[in-house]
C-alpha cells in the first residue's frame, strides 16, 4: 500500500485514541477520590469521624485496625463480629488505591502520611489547635466535601472558623 | 384451654408477620426494658449526674453529647457533629435496641472502663426523656 493512502487512516485513528484518552482522564481526574462507601463502613465507621477513604490506607494498616477496634485512636469502637468481617472485606479490597499511598503510615494513622504532611506541609500547629478543627481527623472543618471524598481545591474548601488572615494565603496551592 | 391456644397462634402469627418492624421500638419500651432488667424503678436526676460526670477518665457522657442534649453534640476529639441524644429531639434516637447496646457497651468502656449496669442505663434514658421542647 502506498504511502498517501494509509495516511488518512493514520490520521483518523490516532484522533480517536487521542479523543478516548482525553474523556478517559477526563474522567480520571473527576474530582471524586472515594469508591462508593459500603452502607455498612458509612453507617459503623462514620459516627465520630468522617469515612475515611479506604484507598489512602494499605490493607495492612486496615487489617490490623479492624483486628483492634476495642482500642481505635483512645476510644472504644468496638463492633459484632459479621460487620468486622464485611467491612474487613471490603476495606482490603479497596485498600491502597489512592495513588500516593505506599508504606503503612505511624499509628496507621492517615494524617501522619507522608503525602498527607506534604500536602498541609504550609499549615502551622496553630491551625490544627483551631476550637473549629481540633484535630487532623477532621477533614471537614475545611474540606467540605471530605463526606463525599472530595479533597481538591476547587471541591468546597473552605476557611476554618477563627483562621488568622495571615494562613489565608495558604489555602491555594 | 382451647381459646388461649388459637389466640397464642394468633399473636405469634401476628408477631411473625410483624417481625421487621420488632427491631423499631420506642425510648419509652427501650426504658421498660432497662427498668425490668434492673428490677428496680429509674431516677433520672442519677441519671443526669452520671452523664455529666467525669468516672476516673479523661471523658464524661457531656464530653461529646454535651450537658444538655437537647442540640448537636460534637466529638471530643475528632470534632464531629453528633445528633442529638434526647429523643423529643432526635426522632431516630434509642429507637434500634441493638444500636442503643452498642453504644451503651462502647461508651460507659470508654467512660467509665466498664459497661454499664441496667439500672445506670435506666436512670440515663429516663433523664433523657424528660428533656422536652
Amino acid at each position: 500500500m502506498s504511502r498517501s493512502t494509509f495516511a488518512p487512516f493514520t490520521r483518523l485513528a490516532l484522533t480517536c485514541v487521542l479523543a478516548v484518552t482525553a474523556i478517559t482522564s477526563a474522567q480520571a481526574d473527576s474530582k471524586r477520590i472515594s469508591v462508593p462507601l459500603l452502607p455498612k463502613y458509612q453507617q459503623e465507621c462514620a459516627a465520630c469521624h468522617i469515612a475515611f477513604v479506604p484507598g489512602m490506607l494499605p490493607a495492612a494498616s486496615w487489617t490490623r485496625m479492624m483486628g483492634s477496634l476495642d482500642k481505635h485512636y483512645g476510644t472504644d469502637a468496638s463492633l459484632d463480629e459479621a460487620s468486622v468481617r464485611e467491612i474487613s472485606g471490603w476495606l482490603k479490597v479497596h485498600a491502597g488505591t489512592y495513588k500516593r499511598v505506599r508504606e503503612e503510615p505511624p499509628q496507621d494513622r492517615i494524617t501522619k502520611s507522608a503525602w498527607f504532611e506534604r500536602k498541609h506541609r504550609k499549615l502551622d500547629a496553630p491551625v490544627w489547635r483551631l476550637a473549629s478543627v481540633k484535630s487532623a481527623a477532621n477533614c471537614a472543618a475545611c474540606h467540605t466535601g471530605a463526606d463525599k471524598g472530595q479533597f481538591d481545591d476547587d471541591s468546597g474548601l473552605k476557611f476554618p472558623a477563627g483562621l488568622d488572615e495571615r494562613y489565608r494565603r495558604n489555602w491555594s496551592d | 384451654m382451647h381459646i388461649f391456644n388459637s389466640l397464642s397462634r394468633l399473636l405469634v402469627l401476628t408477631g411473625a408477620a410483624l417481625s421487621p418492624l420488632a427491631y423499631a421500638v420506642t425510648p419509652a419500651e427501650q426504658l421498660a426494658g432497662y427498668t425490668a432488667q434492673a428490677g428496680a424503678p429509674a431516677q433520672p436526676a442519677r441519671g443526669q449526674q452520671l452523664f455529666t460526670t467525669k468516672h476516673g477518665k479523661e471523658w464524661s457522657c457531656a464530653s461529646c453529647h454535651g450537658t444538655l442534649p437537647t442540640v448537636d453534640g460534637k466529638h471530643a476529639s475528632t470534632g464531629k457533629v453528633i445528633a442529638p441524644l434526647a429523643p423529643a429531639f432526635n426522632p431516630k434516637a434509642f429507637t434500634d435496641p441493638a444500636k442503643t447496646e452498642k453504644w451503651f457497651r462502647r461508651n460507659c468502656n470508654d467512660v467509665m472502663g466498664r459497661v454499664c449496669t441496667a439500672d445506670e442505663k435506666a436512670d440515663v434514658l429516663a433523664w433523657l426523656l424528660t428533656l422536652k421542647r
